[in-house]
């Protein structure tokens, strides 16, 4: 059991996501960079589907109750047990009465906590991940008690050899593929979508990320049909919509370019002003 | 029926189906028939299907490794679809309280329209819509059938919280918002129906290929739905309407 102390800015329990009940308009949901959350998991062996504490901006301060194994990835928000700065990336050993806390956020914004066995929240409709209308809480709060698995702390050292990729965090070009109304673009907008520098604007959240610099545009709006987490869609305005992990299940704006899982990741790290370039890739 | 369908990849781990850009139901039974198959073939390679009123998206359960012979066997499964495969579906009898005190827009809306209040809910009543898909928010019905007559753009300024069982107009069509939401829909009446709920499996008691038709409750009526719910008391196969 550990024991909320603070909660961060906006913290959240977060597994790879629900995907049996699209077919009802249930987000994916999941870990907003599942990179980093599946490195966490693999550093102390857990299936890389274990849940994960997603800490976005501002990092949690937890009381640990019982002795288990975590590892930190993602955002370095220099995490910090019992006054003494730790190393992310490594699995370390916690004791019961430690205290897990985190100060700046030096780069990235999302930092993930993984405990050996993983977060033991609700599941619903077969998943942990937590989102407002499907699970009771939607983030964790000061005062929250989070189970934990603590039947093994047991972690093989070869894990220690792992290696982080470190423009993960910083990357300035983002691989993109058409999407299924790429081709209604004129060859300008086309041409203009892969020179322009993009900005994530300040509304950016787990269910989409608005970019600052608009495509103008005369595209007719589609009849409303299926999207995903890395879904770029068009408005007639000309603003670009990146779905991210919680978004709706179909949507009626035009769909122009599609995200890859490593390009949602990377977009995941990054926040308002950070900007990039997109770059057209194929399958 | 057999449309020339257009198969292309999503993502790294799914493929597009789609079929003419309308709102048919001819389309709607091709959708659902070929989603069924293929949910039936492919068993041992788990997908999970997205429908929506002129397409499929089909979503692996890890990367494509070769997506030309991914569209070649979706393709023949297509072609096999030769007789019609019987899809299960329900006409659901949705109870709607019209009254004042949940058809927060009606007054307005009726005065837009230039019909009074209760045409509108006659009119709104008495079709058989059918559940297109489900997609929006989680339950929120895709629902085809609206009269003509009551055709209404979307308010210029949403509301910021409309109520859950909300049930409004919006442009061409006409729904039920299943929990409380922004939207900018008229909203002319609430049902006490719990269209989700994340604890029960399926969320949803309806799907795509559905059936419904609204019933005039009033708000004595209303309250004992809403108490029978709670309650969990309440036998959904009380709102079945034999064919």
């Amino acid at each position: 059991m550990i024991k909320v102390l603070k909660s961060g800015f906006f913290s959240t329990i977060q597994d790879e996501g629900r995907f049996g009940h699209l077919a009802y308009g249930v987000p994916v949901s999941g870990a907003m960079d599942s990179y980093s959350s599946q490195f966490a998991n693999e550093l102390i062996d857990n299936t890389i589907d274990a849940a994960v504490l997603e800490m976005t901006m501002t990092g949690a301060e937890l009381l640990f109750l019982k002795s288990t194994t975590i590892a930190i990835t993602g955002a370095d928000m220099n995490p910090v047990l019992n006054g003494n700065a730790i190393d992310m990336y490594k699995s370390i050993t916690v004791k019961p009465d430690d205290t897990l806390s985190f100060g700046r956020l030096i780069n990235g914004f999302r930092t993930y906590i993984a405990v050996k066995g993983g977060f033991l929240s609700e599941s619903v409709l077969g998943s942990r991940s937590m989102l407002k209308g499907i699970t009771d809480n939607s983030r964790i709060h000061k005062g929250d008690y989070l189970e934990i698995n603590t039947t093994s702390n047991v972690v093989r050292s070869k894990n220690a050899k792992l290696k982080f990729n470190p423009s993960h965090l910083n990357a300035d070009i983002l691989d993109v593929t058409k999407g299924p109304e790429f081709d209604r673009l004129t060859k300008s907008q086309q041409t203009l979508l892969f020179s322009k520098t993009f900005q994530v604007s300040k509304n950016n959240n787990r269910m989409a990320y608005q970019l600052d610099a608009l495509v103008h545009n005369k595209l007719a709006s589609i009849l409303t049909s299926p999207v995903l987490p890395g879904t770029v869609q068009l408005t007639p305005s000309g603003q670009l919509i990146v779905l991210m992990r919680d978004c709706q299940t179909t949507g009626g704006y035009p769909r122009i370019l599609q995200l890859p899982e490593k390009s949602i990741n990377m977009l995941s790290q990054k926040t308002a002003r950070s900007s990039f370039k997109l770059r057209q890739s194929v399958f | 029926m057999s449309f020339k369908l257009r198969y292309s990849q999503y993502n790294e781990r799914s493929i597009l189906i789609e079929w003419p850009a309308s709102i048919d139901e001819s389309i709607l039974q091709d959708v659902l028939c070929f989603k069924g198959i293929i949910e039936k073939e492919y068993v041992k390679q788990k997908v999970y299907i997205i429908s929506a009123y002129n397409s499929l998206l089909v979503i692996y359960n890890s990367a494509i490794d070769n997506v030309n012979s991914e569209f070649e066997a979706l393709k023949s499964l297509y072609v096999s679809l030769k007789e019609i495969y019987e899809i299960d579906s329900n006409i659901f009898k949705i109870p709607v309280c019209y009254e004042d005190e949940f058809a927060i827009d009606l007054v307005s809306y009726s005065k837009k329209i230039k019909r009074p209040k209760d045409h509108i809910i006659r009119l709104h009543s008495e079709p058989i819509y059918t559940v297109f898909f489900i997609g929006f928010l989680p339950g929120f019905l895709y629902l085809g059938g609206l009269n003509s007559d009551l055709h209404l753009d979307r308010k210029t300024t949403p509301n910021l919280n409309v109520k859950k069982g909300s049930v409004g107009i919006g442009g061409k069509q006409t729904g039920i918002y299943p929990q409380d939401s922004p939207g900018g829909w008229h909203i002319i009446g609430n049902s006490p129906l719990e269209l989700f709920n994340p604890k029960h499996n399926p969320p949803c008691f309806l799907k795509a290929g559905d059936k419904v038709k609204f019933h005039p409750i009033s708000k004595s009526e209303y309250a004992m739905f809403q108490e029978q719910i709670k309650h969990s008391n309440f036998d959904l196969k009380t709102l079945l309407i034999d064919d």
